[in-house]
């Protein structure tokens, strides 16, 4: 069942100054989301990712398009409607955004007070909340008082309080550590499975989308550009963009400095061969290599683990016979996609 | 100094006016002002009611008023007083000045103590469903609570100072006792007297804001 979809949309903002063109933040965008999924959209700053999570809740409004979520179209609702709807979604920030004026426990109350709950019910529920994030003992802490996983997890409790079905979060972990990280997604992974809530995720982290994600949408300059399983679009990036974007989060593949280096160390050829399970076995690379009589090391490499699955690049360094070589890098590279680059020149 | 503990009861009794017009001055342009810094706040491009013309209207006038020197506002806004139904001298005729003047001051003082408040926190209020006039009046005030103690602490420093001035328009005040037992009749230790009292009444307002301000600010 399809919870959020996008038909079209664009968003366009004024021009920042007279006599400049207007920004067109979202370009013409379709997009699906099912109920109980996770969906993550990565992309590089400024390609329209948060512009989109804003059109959900509608804290923006598309200029063309239809936004509808659970079969209603809400780009055309009003004031009153549209804040009951927020009721229905809840939001999360890279910045955590609490109310430093009131108490965790008052944060999390705020949008049941909002949302004109009786006391006693929005005291159970805050109580439950807190203790869900386990921060039940920090009822009566400040947000200055809490680390920024805390301040994370109050965050969350209060994108909870009204247990809305959709959860939006905008770079939730990009100013956490990487222990802290993994413990908020943690979270978010059991907000999703025991809660059953559809979590929309932008974010710049491999991280976030390896754990989190069931399907990874690619922004750039407001279109999307790639969608698909996660593994199948870190594994096989077809954009050129999602290829950039995919190496800059990953980074197993040598580039720049760190491949001169290689090169200075190593005076035979250095290839990069791209590994994927179901395709391409690292078996088989190193086998073909052997086969024809070329010597290789290992340089520089990455296996990622997505949902049990395996993909990551091998960086060898060949020498010996230029033409053994060159018999052995045709073979491998028959089946195992090839990347070459010669800094030398 | 005999002469000073002959004028005792008559300091007394201007440190009183001086305290009643600027306590009432704080009631009526405290208010004023909240309500003319929220309005500034709100209508700003991108805040939660943008309106160009509203905020241009509001941001001239206050530019228009501001910088005038207190001592010719008073003098100058003595027929609109009387167009008004107020009398043209004495304390009512200072409070409605010194109103007006602190208005204007007051008014900037909530705008700019609202805008250190996180864009990202408005936000958040309004992801919650909250609606942007709950946000304006109930959140946002609270969230700047502690930088407007402190803004409404520098203010009641000036109003002091403006009803020093009042003596001008025979409110009374210690600005006239001043003047007229001190000043004119070559007595410094009857000026000094005066000034000394003021000096006080600044540092105990002074203080309250402060440990008001860090209380809410828990630090």
């Amino acid at each position: 069942m399809t919870l959020i979809r996008l038909t079209g949309v664009t968003k366009t903002f004024p021009p920042p100054a007279k006599d400049a063109a207007p920004v067109v933040a979202v370009d013409d965008i379709s997009l699906d989301v099912a109920a109980g999924e996770v969906c993550g959209i990565i992309g590089y700053s400024g390609a329209g990712k948060s512009t989109v999570l804003r059109l959900v809740n509608a804290l923006e409004t598309a200029t063309a398009g239809t936004v509808e979520i659970d079969g209603r179209d809400i780009t055309h609702l009003r004031e009153r409607e549209l804040r009951e709807l927020r009721g229905d979604i809840g939001m999360i920030f890279q910045q955590f955004n609490l109310f430093d004026s009131r108490t965790v426990a008052k944060n999390v109350a705020y949008p049941l007070e909002v949302a004109r709950r009786p006391r006693a019910e929005i005291a159970a529920r805050v109580d439950e909340l807190l203790r869900f994030v386990g921060l039940a003992d920090k009822a009566r802490s400040y947000p200055e008082q809490l680390s920024g996983g805390q301040k994370q997890r109050v965050g969350i409790a209060r994108a909870l309080a009204t247990s809305p079905r959709i959860l939006l979060a905008d770079e939730a972990t990009s100013a956490l550590d990487p222990d802290t990280t993994q413990e908020v997604l943690a979270l978010l992974k059991r907000i999703n499975e025991e809660l059953g809530v559809t979590i929309l995720v932008i974010t710049h982290e491999m991280d976030v989308i390896r754990t989190l994600a069931d399907r990874v949408v690619v922004m750039e300059n407001g279109r999307i550009i790639e969608s698909g399983e996660v593994f199948d679009v870190l594994s096989a990036p077809q954009h050129a963009a999602t290829k950039r974007f995919v190496a800059s989060i990953i980074e197993d593949v040598p580039v720049g400095d760190q491949l001169r280096t290689l090169h200075d160390r190593h005076p035979g050829r250095i290839v990069t061969f791209t590994i994927r399970e179901g395709d391409v076995t690292q078996a088989d690379v190193f086998a073909a290599l052997s086969t024809h009589g070329a010597r290789f090391e290992l340089v520089h490499g990455g296996i990622n683990d997505i949902g049990g699955r395996v993909f990551g690049h091998l960086t060898l360094a060949l020498s010996g016979d230029a033409e053994a070589v060159q018999s052995a890098i045709d073979a491998a590279s028959s089946f195992a996609p090839l990347i070459e680059e010669d800094t030398r020149g | 100094m005999d002469r000073l503990v002959d004028l005792l009861p008559q300091l007394w009794a201007a440190t009183a006016e001086t305290l009643y017009v600027a306590s009432l001055s704080l009631v009526f342009g405290g208010l004023a002002g909240l309500f003319v810094g929220l309005a500034l706040y709100a209508t700003r491009p991108g805040s939660l009611f943008p309106n160009r013309f509203l905020f241009g209207t509001i941001n001239v006038v206050v530019n228009f008023f501001r910088p005038i020197p207190f001592v010719i506002l008073l003098v100058s806004v003595q027929p609109l007083a009387r167009a008004l139904g107020l009398p043209g001298i004495g304390v009512p005729f200072a409070i409605f000045a010194i109103t007006l003047a602190s208005l204007f001051a007051i008014s900037r003082i909530v705008e700019q103590n609202l805008l250190t408040v996180r864009p990202g926190v408005i936000e958040a209020a309004r992801a919650t469903g909250a609606s942007r006039t709950r946000i304006l009046f109930r959140l946002l005030p609270r969230e700047a609570l502690g930088p407007l103690i402190l803004g409404y602490t520098f203010i009641v420093v000036a109003l002091v100072d403006m009803t020093a001035v009042a003596g001008a328009v025979a409110a009374g005040g210690l600005g006239e006792f001043a003047i007229v037992y001190g000043f004119k009749q070559f007595n410094p230790a009857v000026t000094w007297a005066a000034v000394l009292v003021i000096i006080v009444i600044v540092q105990v307002v002074q203080f309250t804001g402060n440990a008001l301000a860090r209380r809410v600010l828990r630090r």
